[in-house]
């Protein structure tokens, strides 16, 4: 038990220490104002909130929600049939080790390759045109279809885990009962299988959703200088315009929004026990 | 002859090279209560689940009111089943999990709602309908899945070691209960496990099975009383097993030797003149008297008490006959002996009365 309570210590240590200090520093930060050789100073202001609710950021928003919005659906349509072969599959362990292999290399340097596959005279292209599907080569990258695939690709098995987790420890003994009571193939699915991994839907969604919304490099390096996202904006205001406040104050506004829906996750969940 | 509810030829089942079953048949009659007993791996649930419809069957038929099912899925057998673990729907409330098989029916509100209320009430949950499976004991799941299962009137009820997750009290109470219901319900009771205790005490017939066959099939009465073979005579009950030979036969009785000491019996099976037999004779038959008990010792086999254990009821004496060989013994306190105090290493006399053992082939 003592050994227990240490391990949950130092792991609310580290939290404080990482986590919510840090956090509280950007916080800070926001309310401050711009300067060109200390970064930042008083007075406190509001403006760079203000800011935020200009017409740019409120379109730059939106296409970051839809792009998210999109790569979960993507992930979950992908991962929850793959995620059920491998619950019920013989070779559990090797499946996995498949999906963890790809973080052992880093997803920047995964991200170009994706470039290699899909760049004009790239890999995808030349396989097309040697097959005689295409006659000239498509123009896929710099484009939102390489961003969604790329976004797709590096977050797929943030799905892909709480999915089978859940799926898991699901008892297919149930699809007997359900059938020994005369129950057919969609009853199976839609009563039966769905509402029980629910739970490893909302989840994965959400892993997928939220960094979907911030992965910067993605867009940067697949969707080229108009595809700006939620991520860019941040990175931009932080590294080019240098104006630190201005891109705390935009960072604090996405945590809110993501706390917001944590928050109408947990809320359902809350209410119903 | 009456006529089955259920009608099993020569089925038999394999996976790859494992055989399963071995061309078992077996007639299953309306009402009744069937227990498929034996260890684990004797494919009595194999028989079960083929018999729901999880399962295809490798050859032979399976009838269910006549009409083979071989190529029936489950849905569209008219057999449920209650499941080992239960297999509650974990998201469902217990009301819904026992509307189930309404709902898949499409039945009307009104209807689910009445019927779903009498079987819970039947099982004595009436109060519980909104729970989910997981806020109740065991015993009030295994009673959800009886409830579920029983909600469609099935014409066999097919229970899968349904009692052997309970403990012991429990399953003492549950099993008066599910024969209670069986009786009320009328409809045929399947069960499979390998508690024979439990099989005796519920059952109207027996099958024993062993490696994928059935070894006997009979009322607990005569499976216990006159087991077929030295399988059924071991798993079922204690049984001391002497291998003896056919000396002499009189009338109805023959004349054996055990330990040195020449016996009689009863000549139940008209076995001939140097026939080679088991004698099985179950601890509660055997009589074992002290010393100064016994005026005349003929039919009687000496022995030494190795270890007397004290169960309340009985007391259970291991006793250490001449060559060897040990035997157990299970002793009433009755009106012959009330005191029954015996002691380790006591010298004692062994008897049985003639017509009490079992003869049975002999077998290597």
């Amino acid at each position: 038990m003592k050994t227990k309570n240490l391990t949950l210590y130092a792991i609310y240590t580290w939290l404080f220490l990482f986590g919510f200090i840090p956090l509280c520093l950007v916080f800070v930060a926001s309310f401050l104002s711009r300067d060109a050789t200390h970064l930042m100073t008083l007075p406190f202001t509001l403006a760079h909130y203000k800011a935020l609710f200009s017409p740019l950021l409120g379109h730059v928003m939106l296409r970051s929600l839809m792009m998210a919005l999109i790569t979960t659906l993507a992930c979950l349509v992908i991962a929850y049939p793959f995620s059920y072969f491998m619950a019920r599959s013989q070779h559990k362990s090797l499946l996995l080790l498949f999906i963890i292999i790809p973080f052992w290399t880093s997803s920047l340097v995964r991200t170009y390759a994706l470039v290699a596959i899909l760049k004009f005279n790239g890999i995808l292209n030349t396989l097309l045109i040697n097959m005689h599907l295409i006659t000239t080569p498509l123009p896929l990258l710099y484009s939102n279809f390489a961003v969604l695939s790329g976004l797709t690709y590096t977050l797929f098995p943030f799905m892909v885990l709480p999915l089978f987790s859940n799926m898991e420890h699901f008892d297919f003994k149930l699809f007997e009962a359900a059938e020994d009571l005369g129950a057919n193939r969609l009853t199976l699915f839609f009563r039966v299988f769905l509402p029980n991994t629910k739970r490893g839907i909302v989840s994965g969604s959400l892993l997928v959703f939220l960094p979907a919304m911030t992965l910067f490099y993605i867009p940067n390096v697949l969707g080229g200088a108009r595809s700006i996202l939620i991520g860019n904006l941040i990175q931009n205001q932080f590294l080019v315009e240098e104006n630190w406040p201005a891109g705390a104050a935009t960072s604090i506004f996405l945590t809110v929004l993501l706390l917001l829906l944590l928050l109408m996750y947990r809320k359902p969940r809350g209410v119903k026990s | 002859m009456q006529k089955s509810v259920i009608e099993i030829k020569h089925l038999s089942k394999s996976y790859g090279t494992n055989l399963i079953l071995r061309d078992v048949s077996l007639s299953i009659y309306p009402g009744e209560f069937l227990t498929l007993l034996g260890p684990s791996g004797c494919g009595k649930t194999t028989l079960l689940r083929l018999i729901a419809g999880f399962e295809q069957t490798c050859s032979g038929d399976i009838y269910i009111h006549g009409t083979c099912v071989n190529q029936l899925p489950p849905q569209q057998r008219d057999v449920h089943t209650v499941f080992q673990s239960y297999a509650l729907f974990p998201h469902l409330s217990v009301f819904e999990n026992v509307a189930f098989a309404l709902r898949c029916k499409k039945t009307p509100k009104d209807e689910i709602k009445a019927r779903v209320q009498e079987a819970l009430e039947r099982v004595q949950l009436a109060a519980f309908g909104n729970r989910l499976p997981k806020q109740l004991s065991g015993g009030q799941q295994q009673r959800v899945a009886i409830a579920r299962a029983i909600i469609n009137r099935p014409k066999v009820l097919l229970l899968d070691e349904s009692l052997s997750a309970l403990d012991y009290r429990l399953r003492k109470t549950m099993q008066y209960e599910l024969k209670q219901l069986q009786k009320s319900l009328n409809i045929t009771f399947v069960l499979v496990t390998h508690d024979q205790e439990e099989a005796l005490s519920m059952s109207d017939r027996i099958a024993v099975f062993n490696h994928g066959h059935i070894e006997q099939i009979g009322t607990p009465r005569e499976v216990y009383e006159n087991p077929s073979n030295l399988y059924v005579a071991k798993f079922i009950g204690e049984a001391n097993i002497f291998d003896v030979e056919v000396e002499a036969l009189e009338d109805d009785e023959l004349c054996v030797t055990v330990e040195s000491r020449p016996l009689r019996c009863k000549n139940t099976g008209n076995h001939t003149l140097g026939e080679h037999l088991h004698l099985v004779i179950r601890p509660e038959d055997i009589r074992v008297w002290q010393l100064d008990e016994v005026t005349s010792s003929d039919e009687m086999i000496p022995g030494t008490i190795v270890d007397i254990i004290y169960k309340g009821s009985t007391v259970d004496l291991t006793v250490a006959l001449p060559t060897g060989k040990i035997i157990n013994a299970s002793e009433f306190f009755d009106e012959d002996d009330d005191d029954l105090a015996y002691t380790v290493d006591e010298v004692v006399w062994v008897q049985w009365y003639t017509g009490w053992e079992v003869l049975l082939p002999y077998e290597n």
